[in-house]
């Protein structure tokens, strides 16, 4: 393996796997990815409803929690063995930033088929569709109670309900231009005007659509103003703002940013910024090019700059053992142990990238812990020789002191703790 | 008394006494097999036999060792004495009580029939019982020739902790038991962590603040603290192994392990450290089984041996031959084990360490041969192509 084809499968992918090493021409591999995800089988929105209706009947039904628990499993098993890992992580990018978390616990049954239908076949598309799919999606409505968001003027308002400033205000703030826009309070309220109305049905006993509708009778009325931009009444001037707010300076600069951050270091140069938000910009926003540009960005070269999340080390490392699906519960349980449980963000910003955040004291703790026991299971199970497992997981970007380090060690499991404990398998 | 004391003599004096009795093992295969229990204990990093059982009496030791050769029996801080030649480090204490009940037998100068010294290889010709890597363990396919498990009992074999090693692993299942503690890494391969962290500008501050709220500080890491209590999962599982095994339906061979024995610097403190676990798991082992230690042979073995010399380290690097300990109230005890092959000048094998006179293999063999029952071709398909390690005799009542 070539330190490019190593650092390929790390940085861009989710770690390599032993019986899938990096092909030649690790650019084309990569970039042979920058492609439509293929759709993925799952539970539609009439059994989320079905679900959902059964557990309003009766609390303890189990019909939601499954339906999470075979979402959960599904992703946990594709990342473990997916052979289009930069693909998914760049899938996985964008759902955090359109983050949807289940700490809002109606939005537990739709988590998985948001990622399945809203995410995944927009995020090499343009980034207002894919914006617009997410805002159309009950999990993103739910999860910023923009149900019940009502126009004080609209048929229902004038009975006394009122705006719900929740979405809006999210949208503006991390979704799209950020706070660099300086928008005002005033901008906030009117966004959340323009978007009244958007909301998710509630399925066939109420007679309406099972995913996204738009009710008239709460929208409010009239043409409202947002960023010195007028937009017109109904449910297109939604549509409108929020492809006005997708293709705006100040949101190519933020998801320039933090693509950088994601993708190159934490603190990425100006270069490198202006070459992402350069091809936002010249692409009007197509995720496919800025895919590209990132891709053939020089600096997201230099290896092992970031440091993993939880969620990155625990895939990385499961992909590295030749786990297949069955590793799917192990994943998913250590991710908890990690402190970053799936689709669990504790805030609207989701999972952070900087390595501030993942290099305290018990998080080391804890992936070492995890990594003596996938080492024991290793080293039992047999097969896993250490220096190979050195190739698999950081090639020739392993460290000669680790190796050494290694050796030097008393057993194969100990060794195998060393490697996977090692700083190099913490970054990416 | 008297007669105990003349045959521990005769063995530590090299003559081998229960070598030459050959053949008679048939003879000694005797009570209900099914009521047997056998544990091994498998040391993990090669155990320095040299410091666990020093030859005091060789007077090539002295000069090998210096100042890390261990005060002889009687002395503060010295080995318990093993009939005059060898003493047994002071961190073994209820082993020696075993030794001096007549319960543990000491071998020494041991070694399996590999030279390579790669931990990774050796253990894994000590657990399959081969100079190739077979698939299964040597204990496994033991137990294929033993009768199998009546319905509502538990299996024959168990393995103890998160994995089944390789010794355990095979065609005929396996239990398995782990507690609920999870098993922690050895200090050293923390120390060894902690060095490779030290130098990261994001994580050598925070891995050191993690280990430090674990109660490994630097003193810990470098050996010259105890590591804080209720590191090792060992002496826990040894007393779960116990009750398992104690119960007339329950299994009948058990395996477990513990690490920390590759002690390449600072050895001093950190054998200390690993025996004292040793001894306490060995002590819970013999607690719990109660009535039935009396069915019970527990084999201690270790991959190789440590180099005779210090190194530069204060510790002693790979080595070959060095000592194993079998103890059970079935294990004919109260004696040393050796053919000694001597430590002075000219005696040490490729002028570096202990040379092996016991093939271990023998040991295994005799264990299974005269306490398990196994019949020939079954101790062949245990140990393939050891025709050159015959079953060592006389090693339980």
């Amino acid at each position: 393996m070539t330190p490019l084809a190593a650092h390929a499968a790390i940085r861009f992918g989710l770690g390599a796997r032993p019986e899938a090493p990096v092909p030649a021409d690790p650019s084309a591999w990569l970039a042979s990815q920058v492609a439509p995800l293929p759709e993925l089988p799952g539970p539609g929105l009439g059994d989320i409803q079905a679900a959902l209706r059964a557990q309003r009947r009766d609390i303890r039904h189990p019909g939601v929690g499954d339906i999470f628990r075979a979402e959960a499993a599904a992703w946990a098993a594709r990342m473990i063995t997916t052979r289009i890992p930069f693909a998914e992580r760049w899938a996985n990018f964008w759902t955090n930033h359109l983050t949807v978390s289940r700490r809002a616990f109606q939005t537990t049954a739709w988590l998985g088929h948001y990622q399945r239908a809203a995410i995944r076949p927009k995020c090499f598309g343009r980034f207002e569709d894919l914006l617009l799919a997410a805002y159309r999606h009950p999990a993103m409505l739910g999860y910023f109670d923009q149900n019940n968001s009502t126009g004080p003027t609209s048929a229902i308002g004038r009975r006394g309900r009122g705006l719900n400033e929740n979405l809006a205000r999210e949208c503006l703030e991390l979704h799209t231009v950020t706070t660099a826009a300086r928008y005002s309070q005033q901008d906030v309220a009117s966004l959340a005007r323009i978007l009244t109305g958007w909301s998710s049905g509630r399925g066939e006993q109420f007679s309406e659509a099972d995913g996204f509708l738009f009710r008239a009778d709460t929208h409010e009325p009239g043409t409202k103003r947002l960023l010195g931009r007028e937009f017109p009444p109904g449910e297109e001037g939604g549509a409108e703002a929020l492809r006005f707010l997708a293709n705006h300076p100040a949101t190519y600069r933020a998801l320039a940013a933090k693509l950088a951050r994601h993708f190159i270091a934490d603190a990425p140069s100006r270069a490198s910024l202006g070459w992402i938000e350069g091809a936002f910009r010249d692409s009007r926003g197509d995720l496919a090019a800025v895919a590209r540009a990132i891709l053939a960005e020089p600096e997201a070269r230099v290896p092992l700059r970031k440091l993993r999340s939880g969620e990155d080390y625990a895939i990385a490392m499961l992909r590295a053992l030749g786990l297949g699906t069955e590793g799917a519960p192990a994943l998913l349980a250590v991710l908890t142990r990690l402190n970053q449980s799936l689709w669990n963000a504790p805030a609207p910003d989701g999972w952070s990238d900087a390595a501030t955040e993942w290099a305290a004291p018990e998080q080391l703790m804890r992936r070492l812990d995890w990594a003596s026991e996938l080492a024991g299971r290793a080293a039992a199970g047999g097969g896993t020789d250490p220096e190979t497992l050195a190739q698999t997981v950081l090639g020739p970007l392993a460290r000669t002191e680790t190796l050494a380090a290694m050796r030097r060690t008393g057993s194969a499991r100990d060794a195998m703790i060393v490697l996977l404990a090692s700083p190099e398998a913490q970054r990416r | 008394m008297k007669a105990e004391t003349l045959e521990r003599r005769s063995f530590l004096l090299g003559l081998g006494g229960a070598m030459a009795l050959g053949g008679t093992r048939l003879a000694l295969a005797q009570g209900p097999a099914g009521d047997k229990r056998l544990v091994v204990v498998l040391l993990r990093g090669a155990l320095d036999g040299l410091a666990a059982v020093a030859p005091y009496g060789d007077p090539g030791f002295a000069t090998l060792r210096g100042p890390h050769a261990p005060p002889e029996p009687g002395q503060e801080g010295g080995t318990r004495d093993l009939g005059g030649f060898f003493g047994l480090h002071p961190a073994l204490a209820r082993l020696h009580d075993l030794y001096v009940a007549d319960q543990a037998l000491v071998l020494h100068a041991i070694a399996g029939p590999w030279r390579s010294r790669s931990h990774f290889e050796a253990q894994d010709f000590l657990e399959c019982g081969a100079t190739q890597r077979l698939p299964d363990g040597w204990l496994n396919r033991a137990l294929a020739a033993m009768p199998a498990e009546t319905p509502g009992s538990a299996r024959r074999g168990l393995a103890l902790g998160i994995d089944v090693p390789l010794l355990l692993r095979g065609p005929v299942r396996v239990g398995s038991f782990a507690s609920q503690a999870r098993a922690r890494p050895d200090t050293q391969v923390l120390a060894a962590l902690a060095r490779l962290h030290r130098a990261d500008r994001e994580l050598g501050p925070a891995f050191a603040e993690g280990l430090r709220s674990r109660g490994f500080s630097s003193g810990v890491l470098a050996g010259l603290e105890p590591p804080p209590p209720g590191t090792s999962g060992f002496v826990t599982l040894a007393g779960s192994a116990a009750r398992l095994l104690a119960d007339p339906r329950g299994p009948r061979v058990a395996a477990l392990e513990l690490g920390g024995w590759d002690t390449h610097a600072t050895q001093g403190p950190r054998l200390a450290g690993a025996l004292r676990v040793l001894d306490e798991g060995l002590e819970a082992l013999r607690a719990g089984l109660g009535a039935a230690w009396a069915q019970t042979a527990v084999l201690v073995m270790t991959e190789f041996g440590r180099t005779a010399r210090i190194n530069g380290t204060q510790g002693t690097d790979h080595g070959t031959a060095g000592v194993a300990f079998l103890l059970g109230g079935a294990v004919r005890g109260g004696r040393v084990l050796a053919d000694w092959p001597g430590v002075g000048p000219g005696r040490l094998f490729e002028n570096r360490d202990l040379a092996p006179t016991l093939d271990l293999r023998r040991v295994a063999k005799g264990l299974l041969a005269d306490h398990l029952g196994l019949n020939e071709a079954a101790l062949a398909r245990a140990f393939p192509n050891s025709r050159d390690a015959d079953p060592l005799p006389g090693l339980v009542a």
